[in-house]
């Protein structure tokens, strides 16, 4: 074991972590923006649906968010267990964002702990209400904050490098760098949307398993339309992305796109095999679209894969990953369109089941575009761990006891998802819906929550 | 004018105390839940635990990534010593960090009564300090052996000298101490009697291994690193106030009365035995690769950082008042009747 070499032990060490941090950090920026969306509704409504919504969401969010601040807690130590050279020299660029983060971790941790034991606290419901916006806040300052030290480390700026010294550090320009805007933006539309879809697939899931109470329908409705609308958004920011590439990181685009020679009038690739004198066979070209991507014209030039070293080109694999993530964002705003002209379906249901399977899909299917995203990101900057000055293989620990702790975090991250699965469907089932209905008196179909 | 990594090191130091004391309050109580159920007293003491636990847990760990994320930031050197040296130990403990926060969640809001998570939860309680200890201890030097750009840790070294084993210990008793008091002050604004003696007695109990292991630790001190035992001499009235508050903390909790003031001077006891201990190691971060001034990040990060951390204070003082107030400070809450 410990004669395996430490950098290729560290990078799957590091992803693995993030894999698993992912989904739960996903969660935890969307969900408390869902909530506040059900929780609102159900005092502006008056509607006690709503409300005991929010209340089962919270129960589970609170599972997601602990295992999500230990993974958290993990990542961040293991970027200077596993990185030390990398965070000795950036980390005088980048401590800022990561400082920031702590603040935003603190304010959510506070509110959320204050949100969870104070249902019945307060005389006007608002209160309540109000403690989640600075939940929401924080946690997406959170995302914004890590996601631009992350933009960082693509497109890095803001500094001098002297003799392997970062010199005339300015923290600011490092951290306001030309990929964060893009990237930013794109991470916190694609949480609100994973998030919705998440909570989509169980209403949907529910209405599968034969439950019909109206509470199961109200949620359906907030839960798909918000997916609809968060999934356009993000959609929409991804083409930005396209140009941001271009114009900023041409050879991540290029191995994307498989695009070897520049020209203008570049076609989009979509699918296909590469054989090994990387002629592309079996695939859909759709011409002029990648110029399009690129700059929103068919003659915009498009930079080749062939114009930079081989040894600074990212691995050609991503392409799957690009077409995998764009077709899953596709599906994410068609499924939803499908659900909101249901009335206008052939057929007899208001609910056809063939629907509710796609709705049910629709968490899953966001959560690997959520994987599929990052593996884009992250492996298309390969071989650099800091864009053109730091390699990958220059920044990893020397320790030979990688492969070991490898071992273990696996083992934990199995033990900690099996139990998280477990417990989140117990809680779940312990307590069903419609008994907890039948408890508040919410049985009446209007459900007037008094 | 105050450097800014001096204000950096000093606000961190605060920070790492902070971190102590309202860790070893959770982890002491997660300890002292599973010891509980053993032996059957479990009905006393867990309500209590548990009411004081659920909002707070999630702060204690923001403290502690508050501190490291502050220290790699303001002195980036120690994310490549430290970080180099501790893989081992530092995974360890983050593993055990992740299963205690987990199976937290686990027992509290998922599956109620189950043993194996309250063991997890309540050995890790002791363990964790045991391997973040390991720290303190590598920063007094000899433990971490550089040759050429290899920087690791000298396991050997480290676990035959008795200054890193009696500094485990001293960090296993303290938590069951500080946790034990602050539980018999919580107990006792409940009015709850039956917890405010069990708890009581589990702070009486561990007093005195506290202090025994902190006199050890001292000794062991003073034959490993001459220096930092020098400095702390040289601070020798600030040991002497830590002696006296540890004396006015036991006189109250032996006669049972002021349980508030007791662990206020249990907090103050802590403080100024960790600022002498603090202070008497500048400007070392690691002896004798990373001092304060070498290692220090640039001056414009530098200011940037402190203008945020002052940022963030307005922000954080007000939060966790809030926080105070609702669920520590709210006599009905606390009683469990809201």
């Amino acid at each position: 074991m410990s004669s395996l070499d430490p950098v290729l032990m560290s990078r799957v060490l590091t992803g693995l972590t993030l894999f698993v941090h992912i989904v739960l950090a996903t969660i935890g920026v969307g969900i408390p923006v869902m909530l506040a969306l059900a929780e609102w509704r159900g005092i502006h409504t008056g509607d006690g649906h709503y409300t005991l919504l929010a209340r089962r969401w919270a129960r589970g969010y609170v599972i997601t968010v602990a295992v999500g601040v230990v993974t958290g807690t993990a990542i961040g130590l293991q970027l200077s267990l596993l990185w030390p050279t990398f965070m000795r020299v950036a980390g005088k660029a980048i401590a800022l964002p990561l400082f920031l983060e702590t603040f935003a971790f603190f304010v959510e941790a506070i509110f959320l702990g204050i949100y969870l034991y104070t249902w019945d606290r307060f005389k006007s419901k608002y209160t309540h209400l109000l403690l989640l916006i600075p939940v929401a806040i924080g946690a997406s300052f959170s995302a914004i904050f890590i996601t631009s030290m992350n933009a960082f480390m693509n497109q890095p700026q803001g500094f001098e490098l002297v003799g392997g010294v970062f010199t005339n550090v300015n923290p600011f320009v490092a951290m306001f760098n030309p990929a964060t805007p893009t990237k930013v933006s794109h991470v916190l539309a694609s949480a609100y949307t994973t998030s919705a879809a998440a909570l989509a697939s169980i209403a949907a899931y529910s209405l599968l398993r034969g439950n019909k109470h109206t509470y199961f329908k109200k949620a359906l409705k907030l839960t798909v339309i918000s997916t609809f609308v968060f999934a356009v958004a993000t959609v929409m920011i991804g083409d930005f992305s396209g140009k941001f590439l271009a114009k900023y990181q041409p050879e991540k685009l290029a191995a994307m796109e498989w695009h070897f020679e520049t020209m203008k009038e570049a076609p989009l690739i979509y699918g296909g095999v590469l054989d090994e004198n990387r002629d592309i066979k079996y695939a859909l070209k759709i011409p002029y679209a990648l110029s399009i991507l690129a700059g929103n014209r068919p003659d915009t030039e498009v930079i080749g894969l062939n114009e930079f070293p081989e040894d600074e080109q990212p691995p050609l694999m991503i392409h799957y990953f690009f077409d995998l993530k764009v077709t899953n964002g596709v599906l994410l705003v068609a499924i939803p369109l499908l659900y909101m002209f249901r009335k206008w379906l052939p057929g007899k249901k208001a609910y056809p089941k063939w629907l509710l399977i796609g709705i049910l899909a629709l968490g899953p299917m966001a959560l690997v575009a959520i994987w599929l995203g990052w593996f884009l990101a992250e492996v298309g900057r390969q071989p650099w761990i800091l864009r053109g000055y730091m390699k990958v293989a220059d920044a990893a620990t020397t320790s030979p006891n990688v492969g070991w702790m490898l071992l273990l975090f696996i083992l934990l991250y199995l033990v900690l998802s099996v139990s998280a699965i477990r417990v989140l469907t117990k809680l779940f089932r312990n307590k069903n819906a419609e008994e907890e209905l039948a408890m508040l008196g919410l049985n009446s179909k209007g459900g007037s929550g008094q | 004018m105050m450097s800014y990594e001096l204000i950096g090191i000093s606000v961190l130091w605060l920070f790492l105390y902070g971190y102590l004391i309202i860790a070893s309050i959770d982890f002491g109580a997660g300890f002292f839940a599973f010891y509980a159920r053993l032996t059957k007293q479990d009905h006393l003491i867990n309500r209590l635990i548990s009411r004081y636990l659920s909002p707070v847990w999630e702060i204690t760990n923001v403290f502690f990534i508050f501190f490291y994320i502050g220290i790699v930031g303001f002195f980036p050197d120690t994310a490549y010593y430290y970080g180099s040296a501790l893989l081992v130990p530092g995974s360890i403990a983050v593993i055990l960090l992740a299963i205690r926060g987990s199976f937290y969640a686990f027992e509290n809001y998922g599956s109620k009564k189950n043993i194996v998570y309250l063991f997890l939860y309540g050995a890790t309680g002791l363990l964790i300090p045991a391997s973040l200890s390991v720290a303190l201890t590598l920063s007094e030097g000899g433990f971490i052996v550089k040759q050429g750009e290899t920087v690791s840790l000298d396991y050997w070294a480290l676990f035959t000298n008795p200054l890193s084993w009696s500094i485990v210990g001293l960090a296993i008793v303290s938590v069951l101490f500080i946790s034990g008091s602050f539980l018999t002050f919580y107990a006792s604004r409940a009015e709850d009697h039956s917890a405010l003696k069990l708890m009581r007695n589990y702070a009486l109990f561990w007093s005195t291994p506290t202090i025994i292991l902190a006199l050890t630790a001292f000794i062991y001190l003073g034959q490993h690193n001459e220096r930092h035992f020098q400095n702390m001499m040289d601070l020798w009235w600030l040991l002497a106030l830590s002696v006296a508050f540890f004396m006015i903390a036991m006189w109250l909790l032996y006669n049972g009365r002021r349980y508030g003031l007791a662990f206020i001077c249990i907090m103050l006891q802590f403080f100024s035995a960790f600022f002498a201990y603090g202070i008497g190691q500048y400007p070392y971060i690691l002896d004798p690769y990373i001092t304060i001034q070498s290692s220090a990040t640039s001056p414009s990060m530098g200011f940037a950082l402190v203008v945020v951390f002052i940022g963030g204070l307005c922000l954080l003082i007000p939060s966790l008042i809030l926080v105070f107030r609702l669920f520590l400070f709210d006599a009905d809450y606390v009683k469990g009747k809201k």
